[in-house]
């Protein structure tokens, strides 16, 4: 199952760090995501676009995880050769992410 | 003291809509409105226009934001807080009397300035302090201090001022106040402090007062702007998406809405998107007012496009603040040309190596993207589409802007010298302003106030 089918996500940037939220639909799903979405497996998923530590948080009070990712941006928002500088687009790309459901 | 504010953003970067700040200062039955209109790289571009033009600096769309709202906000009686100084809030304030004096509205316009180091660094080069421990920044200021300072791409180092300098402001009669870099939270937080007499040590107020003002800061971004998905997250009226207010109360907790009848939807799902956005770290968010804590936030979504915020709280803030430096970064040269149809993401291909090796040796660091496959998420997460159409697109920095052109020149030759059927080149050369931080010792930025 991919993750969008049952989470969403929002990206942010600040520097060289990808800011990626992922918010369950349902509530329910929280510990499903946190049992499943460790940060070893965000970083091997996102292997081509995030090159530094990935750090997860876990929020139980809002039943969100988010996921701080270093050195994703091509150096960041102002001097990055990619198209979409700020990564605005990477929250999809963390929805992507296959898990056994 | 009262025990009820409600506070409307309008806008959410410089570029925002004019309509949304227009309904909630119109409709929205605010006591105050702000207008969030500075991000990292935006107070280096205004540095840019103040050298070129003293009288500049201020956000460009100041004009037309400020023509438009004055005699709605005179006539409700709605204070304004903007970060729409820039570089130079002085005469965006001037500009801002001149707009009210030929509408023939009486105000008062505070400015509130001291964010900007540039000329001061040399007096505290040993409070300057690295901020991640990236050094590049250091070096950018030290050579800006050098005798061969001529030569600094330094543009701008501007502070991340607090609320210190906004309370002054509103403890005056001023019913616009105009500031240059101030901490965007600090910007809605400072009303909340001064009409319930929040003391400024008081970290757990401060915290959700912080967390309010976070999820304001980006307007539409929480009334569902950045996460309207058709399938996924369907969002009503987007045509007409409203900007949102809160109703703070004295305790800290907030109601988040928007103006009845505006498109788009406030729900926990748009809430939690927005608090969690550009959080690099939940436990402690850093302001130069405090230290917030994220993790304690409760969220409830009380009626239809109401959300209920508390709980939110925070401690000691920081002994240094940040400063953004901005500096000259050289050139973006780019280009890009389409192919369609049969074979159509084979030939981008050959055309994209082709030039590869035509330009490898001059541009070490260029970049080939193929947009409609894999230009945006930099891989295909094998997906193996093969597409109908595909752009190809080359960029690379250089030193000038002549070399960056080059870029661009060869993506255009490829009508002649590339694969067949490429179509549609286009070519752009960026100057480009980098920004990066330090942090400096807070008892060096002193705000100043000036009333017009």
């Amino acid at each position: 199952m991919k993750l969008y089918h049952i989470a969403h996500s929002r990206a942010g940037d600040k520097g060289n760090i990808s800011t990626l939220s992922l918010i369950p639909y349902d509530a329910k799903d929280y510990e499903l995501l946190c049992q499943k979405v460790t940060a070893a497996r965000v970083k091997e998923h996102l292997k081509e676009i995030v090159f530094g530590e990935i750090l997860r948080y876990e929020m139980p009070n809002i039943s969100s995880l988010l996921f701080v990712c270093q050195d994703a941006l091509l150096t960041g928002v102002t001097t990055s050769l990619s198209i979409d500088t700020h990564g605005k687009a990477l929250s999809y790309a963390l929805l992507e992410m296959e898990i056994e459901s | 003291m009262k025990n009820q504010i409600r506070i409307g953003c309008g806008a959410g970067f410089s570029g925002d809509r004019l309509e949304p700040a227009m309904i909630l200062a119109e409709r929205g039955n605010l006591d105050y409105l702000v207008l969030e209109c500075l991000a990292e790289r935006t107070i280096a571009l205004a540095q840019k226009r103040k050298l070129a033009d003293p009288t500049k600096g201020y956000d460009p769309l100041l004009e037309r934001r400020i023509e438009g709202l004055l005699p709605i906000l005179v006539k409700n009686n709605v204070r304004l807080i903007t970060n729409m100084g820039a570089a130079n809030p002085m005469e965006g304030a001037k500009k801002i009397v001149e707009i009210a004096n030929k509408q023939r509205i009486p105000v008062k316009v505070a400015a509130v300035i001291g964010d900007e180091l540039s000329d001061k660094l040399k007096e505290m080069s040993d409070d300057i302090f690295k901020f991640n421990n990236e050094n590049f920044a250091v070096e950018l200021i030290k050579k800006h201090l050098s005798p061969s300072a001529h030569l600094s791409p330094l543009i701008s180092a501007n502070a991340y001022m607090g609320v210190e300098a906004i309370l002054e402001a509103l403890q005056s009669d001023a019913n616009i106040i105009i500031t240059g870099r101030v901490a965007d939270p600090s910007l809605f937080l400072a009303p909340m402090i001064h009409e319930f007499g929040w003391a400024t040590d008081n970290y757990n107020l401060l915290g959700q007062g912080t967390v309010v003002g976070h999820l304001l800061e980006c307007a539409g971004q929480i009334t569902g702007g950045y996460f309207a998905d058709p399938i996924t997250k369907p969002v009503a009226d987007m045509d007409t998406l409203g900007h949102p207010f809160a109703d703070v109360f004295a305790d800290g907790s907030a109601i988040i809405s928007k103006v009845e009848g505006t498109g788009g939807v406030v729900n926990l799902a748009t809430v939690k998107e927005q608090l969690l956005y550009e959080v690099v770290n939940p436990f402690a968010y850093l302001t130069p007012d405090v230290s917030a804590n994220f993790t304690t936030v409760k969220l409830e979504e009380i009626a239809e496009n109401q959300v209920k915020v508390w709980g939110g709280t925070g401690q000691e803030k920081p002994p240094t603040l940040k400063v953004s430096v901005g500096y000259q970064a050289g050139f973006l040269g780019e280009g890009e040309i389409s192919y369609a149809g049969h074979c159509a993401l084979a030939r981008a291909i050959l055309a994209g190596e082709t030039l590869e090796k035509r330009l490898k040796a001059d541009f070490p660091d260029l970049r080939t993207d193929y947009v409609g496959v894999s230009a945006i998420h930099r891989t295909d997460f094998e997906h193996q589409i093969e597409p109908y159409e595909v752009r190809l697109r080359l960029a690379a920095n250089a030193d000038t802007a002549q070399k960056a052109a080059l870029i661009g020149e060869e993506v255009e030759a490829l009508y002649t010298n590339g694969p067949a059927g490429g179509g549609g080149a286009r070519k752009y050369v960026t100057e480009l302003v980098g920004i990066v931080s330090v942090l400096v010792d807070r008892k060096k930025v002193i705000p100043e106030v000036i009333i017009f």
